[in-house]
């Protein structure tokens, strides 16, 4: 989501990292870029401003000068005050009491009804009960949006087809909630311009009359310049509790996070980062702030791993593989479980390094996506015999029926045995490496990915027996040695 | 003075210059044009969203122009607005008729971008014209968003085709146009349902809709209009690259230009794409559409300074 941010940005730490020493001169170009990062990044100008007046105070005192690596301790003031402008973080919803009232506010477009279903399923998820209050009675089928997603949910949904007034409606949902047992309200209001007197007083007039616990304010990350206007706009209005942003799994840079955080103060809670209603994450300042210099976002995949993968399989898959025995059965559970990640793009963007390889991939229109379900699909059409080696078992007649099955060209099951072939090779070396030698595997693995018309190659593993010029002269040197010994030996005697 | 000092400075100014009068800028009838004077109107520039490359191709038109010397803020201002009228310039006729047979327009835009209102603006639009009218309700994902098309219909009074939750919508938009063409309507509408312009299935998925149009009649769509927000920043280059990849945007309509978002980036979108915007949305009623008037959106763009004159 950051990406275009989080490249400006390390190509201008990038100019900065080859110098050994910091004069403001040349600081002054590195913080010229940041600034027209941020700026492209829709960071409104209030917060561009703020943001590059701490850092510059910092980085031009004399505490960077005499520091041992400056273009280091550059890097890290930008970091930290990325995560100060952006947190502290609370992601509490404040729920307890008998009756908590959540309101959702913010202007047309922004995501509202969605993230009020996202929302709500987070809150049954943690084990409370939900009820969606259907109060935007302004935007045709708004009700009918928040009744589908209620039904897809689970959860009740209050609506009147026939009210008028969002205020009463709101006051019959809270006596509907205490009813039926509810303990948690979502109020979904109708999306208005800030610049609308009437329209923000009858929000005004729903946050006195039904008292919400919290409010929230949904804000598209595509957000320009005027988010610090309609941000402040509905603070000053409602007091909001918190932020919650919308459609970040897109490209948009997302600078409006920094603006809205900074004009109104209030943390920011959640991003959605997609049109599936578990798409609902929380907000990590650190982790955002990690991405946008380039140091990858490796904690948020950890975390969705642990949820989604299934251990068990996992701890199966992991004792297979050290024993070497790695089948294309084990390859396609393993695509599989990638796959829950989410999409393939989006889990490459987590991964530092990876980044860079996502963007070439975006450019070339390789659809990682399509790949894999054609790679699951050829796999599918093996006979157990050759899924369990098929290095050995597929011959030409094979490949054909196999390729006819899977509705793929022959070469393309040709290439999927080698690709299996150097992996299931690499997984055996893997197997017997330590910890540190693996990252190092790895690593050396998505080096080997960025170019983009080299496969999986062999690596070339000594023999043994052929020696390098070092070290032969090495050899010679003991060989020498020893000879010398020898002879002074023989003298004495 | 060092760097540090001129920065904080800087920044004092852009607290003052917030929403207020620019006018100082001009105090006691001119003002010398330095480096001070420029990034004055970077920063006016940029409050626009019309990006940092606009901003900074017109603030080095003005150091080229008036560098050194003493300026009317008059002067300056006319000078932006016209290179700015002319960049967005726009032929009379915004729609392309088809000679025979329904006209098909397509419309296609990020999700919550306003599309299905702005489909309805269109309609009535047409309507008024005394054209006859078929909507295709081809969002089928999104939950309720046929039901929030057929509102429109209904009280627009016009003909809509619609398909089940989940159905292929590129059958809906052959159905719709095949209807159209049963009915001899003048204009058939299709909607989309929103996508952001990085999901590549989506984005194939409204190549497909564009491909199906096609093989009914050779031109159609005719007219592909891409939503847009006007309080999206930078990102309106990339929807506006994307979806025009996809299926050959022919103009943009600006929708909810009501609020106080100025919509700057329609300006580095017809630099870097080439696409002229030609509706703009102002406001929540089927009437609000309007044509779009290169004129009066530049003044619009730095109405906070001529409201100080």
């Amino acid at each position: 989501m950051f990406e275009a941010l989080q490249e400006n940005l390390s190509s201008a730490l990038r100019t900065l990292r080859g110098t050994a020493v910091l004069t403001e001169s040349n600081m002054r170009e590195g913080l010229r870029t940041v600034h027209r990062a941020l700026l492209e990044a829709d960071v409104s100008l209030p917060a561009v401003k703020a943001f590059m007046d701490r850092v510059t105070q910092q980085a031009v005192g004399e505490r960077v000068l005499k520091a041992i690596d400056p273009s280091k301790q550059l890097v890290y003031i930008v970091y930290q005050e990325l995560v100060n402008l952006m947190g502290p973080v609370d992601h509490s919803m404040h729920l307890g009491g008998e009756v908590s009232i959540l309101m959702l506010c913010g202007l047309q477009g922004s995501g509202k009804t969605t993230t009020c279903g996202k929302l709500g399923g987070l809150i049954k998820q943690r084990g409370r009960q939900p009820m969606l209050v259907a109060a935007d009675l302004q935007r045709p089928a708004a009700i009918q949006q928040l009744q589908i997603l209620g039904e897809q949910l689970e959860l009740p949904v209050y609506a009147d087809l026939n009210a008028q007034d969002p205020v009463r409606l709101c006051q019959a949902a809270v006596r509907q909630a205490k009813a039926l047992g509810a303990n948690v309200l979502i109020l979904d209001t109708a999306g208005r311009l800030h610049v609308d007197r009437e329209l923000m007083e009858q929000l005004t007039q729903i946050d006195n009359r039904v008292g919400p616990d919290q409010v929230y304010l949904v804000v598209d990350a595509m957000t320009g310049q005027d988010a610090v206007h309609s941000a402040q706009a509905f603070n000053e209005a409602l007091e909001l509790d918190g932020v919650i942003m919308t459609k970040l799994d897109g490209d948009a840079r997302g600078g409006a996070a920094l603006s809205v955080k900074h004009v109104t103060g209030v943390p920011i809670k959640f991003i959605g980062t997609g049109e599936h209603l578990d798409a609902l994450e929380e907000f990590h300042p650190d982790r955002m702030a990690g991405r946008i210099l380039g140091m990858g976002d490796i904690v948020t995949l950890v975390e969705q791993a642990q949820q989604k993968f299934d251990q068990e399989e996992m701890a199966k898959q992991q004792a297979r593989m050290l024993k070497g025995q790695f089948t294309l059965d084990d390859f396609k559970k393993m695509l599989g479980q990638v796959g829950k990640l989410g999409p393939l793009q989006k889990v490459m963007g987590y991964i530092p390094g990876f980044g860079q390889m996502q963007k070439m991939m975006d450019a070339m229109g390789a659809d990682a996506e399509g790949d894999m379900k054609r790679l699951v699909g050829v796999i599918d059409s093996m006979t157990p015999d050759e899924r369990a080696d098929p290095t050995k078992v597929v011959d030409l007649s094979r490949r054909r029926r196999i390729a006819a099955g899977a509705g793929v060209q022959p070469h393309e099951v040709n290439d999927l045995v080698k690709q299996f072939d150097l992996m299931s090779g690499m997984m055996r070396q893997m197997a017997g490496m330590g910890i540190r030698q693996r990252m190092k595997a790895m690593q050396q693995l998505a080096q080997d990915g960025m170019n983009p018309n080299a496969a999986l190659s062999k690596k070339k593993i000594g023999t043994g027996k052929r020696l390098t010029s070092t070290d032969r002269a090495k050899m010679k040197k003991i060989r020498d040695r020893e000879l010398r010994k020898k002879k002074r030996e023989a003298k004495k005697r | 003075m060092g760097f540090l000092d001129k920065f904080k400075k800087g920044l004092k100014k852009t607290a003052q210059l917030m929403r207020t009068d620019i006018r100082d800028l001009f105090k006691g009838g001119g003002r010398l044009v330095d480096d001070v004077f420029c990034e004055e109107w970077y920063e006016i520039f940029i409050r626009t969203d019309m990006g940092v490359e606009a901003s900074q191709e017109l603030v080095d038109d003005i150091r080229t122009n008036f560098r050194a010397r003493v300026v009317e803020m008059q002067a300056v201002l006319d000078r932006i607005k016209e290179k700015l009228k002319v960049l967005l310039a726009q032929p009379e006729e915004p729609i392309r008729f088809a000679p025979e047979g329904p006209t098909v327009i397509m419309v296609a835009g990020v999700n919550g971008c306003g599309k299905t209102t702005t489909i309805a603006k269109l309609a009535r639009m047409f309507q008024e014209e005394g054209k006859n009218v078929v909507l295709g309700a081809a969002d089928t994902f999104r939950a309720a968003a046929v039901e929030q098309l057929t509102i429109w219909a209904n009280r627009l009074g016009a003909e809509i085709v619609t398909g089940p939750p989940g159905s292929d919508p590129a059958s809906v938009a052959h159905r719709a146009l095949a209807q159209a063409i049963a009915n001899q309507a003048d204009v058939c509408i299709v909607d989309t349902a929103g996508r952001l312009q990085t999901q590549q299935g989506l984005m194939q998925q409204l190549t497909k809709i564009h491909r199906v149009l096609g093989k009914q009649i050779p031109e159609a769509p005719h007219e592909v209009l891409l939503v847009l927000d006007a309080t999206t920043g930078q990102n309106g280059i990339s929807q506006a690259r994307h979806f025009t990849d996809a299926v050959k945007c022919t103009g943009l309509v600006l929708a909810k230009l009501d609020g106080t978002a100025k919509g700057g980036v329609v300006v580095a979108i017809r630099k870097q794409v080439g696409l002229p915007v030609k509706y703009v949305g102002v406001g929540e009623k089927a009437e609000d559409l309007a044509l779009f008037d290169a004129e009066s959106f530049v003044d619009a763009l730095f109405e906070d300074m001529a409201a100080n004159e």
